[in-house]
């Protein structure tokens, strides 16, 4: 089942073209790649997808509705992103990760809070001080934050680029096993080819924002 | 007009004044002379700022006399024109912000407004030209000021926390809740300066005022709480039109579809 899709999606600013015609389809539980080097459009496409920026042409759906008939709220919280930088406020790990219920005045489930932490490999965090987590803890926190909001769809946007190998490879794996769990649907932008094969299962190639090559993540790829 | 004007100039107290000037301009002559002695090479800076800041005062009596002459219902349109030099000015702190010429004039005129009218209403400000326009003068500035402020420090904070800003959106909050950490740093900054005035009132300076009053003969009690008066009004006018434009900000800054608008100059989309 088609759980997001585009449809001749494209953004245009002060005449450059950022994203062009850009059509795809992102399945149930699947992670698709969006591979492509440094200023192809990859970011500027996934800003699309949560409505974070307004596309000048083309559309988004999902689950079949055009993304503009859904209030932008509730759309942010059924599509999660995860910037590049985890970007956390002032303020414990406990607060970071229920900022969203706590911006929308909603109850939070300190419960599930902890399960979450627990899940991401952040056990005994809550109470700490964000600004004293390594650069691989934070962006867990971040990863965490989105999670929290129960999203149907998770976009990732190089969520692990800025930290060394081994805290790389530890998000990968933890965000891998918590996509699992949680049966998500998530969009992965990347310009590494091998974390694409890690995490990826099918996706588009990117160049100056257009779509040059579209199937298995090995395709993409190659 | 004009034989005002001209009566005015002819008071005894004018020619008293213009022999004040030239004692004041021979201090002043010292100062070049012993810029010249020390090789400062500030002379003629010197004598150009005491030259035009002579001109621009004496042109400002000679204004201020013509205002003497008019109706009360001029100081209307007076602080009116100058709400919208205030804005003016104003807007040049905040540019790039997303409808900054109506935020700044809106928030000047209300927040100034409100204080002059209710001022007046309370006699605490005579329904004069002589008082009024002064008086209101005195309010805008302090309220542009603040204004000039507050926006700059927002424009600061909508540039320097945007991802912030879109992390919080990107979570379903509300524009409102998102935003408001980020109003509120701009209000408390710009009513810093004005907050540390109240403070050292009456112990680190003494403002201009009460000094003139108590000059004039004035009891000095009442100088002081009229001086206070005066502080609270700057004060409340400023507060108000640092809220209303934070308030009003966030309805330009913000799209249909919640998103964030960009500040020209900061961040830009190429190569993403």
């Amino acid at each position: 089942m088609t759980r997001l899709a585009t449809r001749g999606l494209g953004r245009t600013v002060n005449g450059q073209m950022l994203v062009q015609e850009v059509t795809i389809e992102v399945q149930e539980e699947e992670v698709f790649v969006v591979f492509g080097p440094s200023g192809s459009g990859k970011t500027s496409l996934l800003r699309l997808l949560n409505r974070l920026d307004e596309p000048t042409s083309g559309t988004v759906l999902l689950d079949g509705t055009d993304y503009r008939d859904i209030e932008p709220r509730m759309l942010r919280r059924r599509v999660g992103w995860v910037p590049q930088a985890p970007t956390l406020i002032d303020g414990t790990v406990a607060e970071n990760v229920a900022w969203g219920p706590t911006l929308r005045e909603e109850p939070v489930d300190t419960d599930r809070l902890d399960a979450l932490l627990d899940r991401l490999g952040l056990s005994g965090f809550a109470e700490r001080e964000a600004d004293r987590l390594s650069g691989g803890e934070a962006q867990r926190v971040a990863i965490a934050r989105t999670l929290f909001n129960d999203p149907d769809v998770i976009l990732l946007d190089e969520p692990a680029s800025s930290l060394d190998t081994e805290a790389a490879r530890r998000v990968e794996d933890l965000l891998r096993a918590a996509m699992a769990d949680l049966s998500l649907t998530a969009v992965l932008v990347t310009h590494d080819a091998s974390r694409a094969r890690r995490l990826g299962h099918r996706g588009v190639r990117l160049e100056d924002g257009r779509v040059v090559r579209g199937g298995s993540v090995a395709e993409v790829v190659a | 007009m004009l034989q005002d004007i001209l009566a005015h100039l002819k008071e005894p107290v004018v020619l008293t004044g213009l022999a004040q000037v030239g004692a004041a301009a021979v201090l002043a002559g010292l100062v070049v002379l012993l810029s010249r002695r020390r090789g400062l090479r500030l002379e003629t800076e010197l004598s150009v700022a005491f030259l035009r800041g002579f001109l621009q005062i004496v042109a400002v009596g000679v204004v201020i006399g013509v205002l003497l002459t008019v109706p009360v219902w001029w100081s209307g349109l007076i602080l009116l024109g100058m709400m919208g030099g205030a804005t003016w000015i104003s807007r040049q702190r905040g540019a790039g912000v997303p409808g900054v010429t109506t935020v700044s004039f809106v928030a000047i005129a209300v927040g100034a407004g409100l204080v002059i009218v209710t001022m007046t209403w309370a006699r605490a400000i005579e329904p004069t030209v002589r008082s009024l326009v002064p008086v209101g003068s005195l309010v805008i500035a302090n309220a542009m000021k603040i204004n000039g402020l507050a926006l700059n420090r927002l424009k600061d904070e909508l540039r320097d926390k945007r991802a912030e800003i879109e992390v919080g959106l990107s979570l379903g909050g509300p524009p409102g809740a998102v935003l408001a950490r980020h109003l509120r740093t701009s209000v408390q900054a710009s009513l810093i300066p004005v907050i540390d005035s109240l403070k050292s009132l009456g112990w680190v300076w003494i403002p201009g005022i009460m000094a003139g009053m108590i000059l004039g003969g004035e009891n000095p009690i009442y100088a002081a709480l009229y001086q206070f008066v005066i502080m609270a009004m700057i004060f409340a006018a400023g507060g108000l039109t640092s809220i209303i434009a934070s308030l009003l900000v966030r309805r330009h800054v913000i799209t249909r579809a919640e998103q964030l608008r960009r500040i020209p100059d900061g961040e830009t989309e190429e190569g993403r």
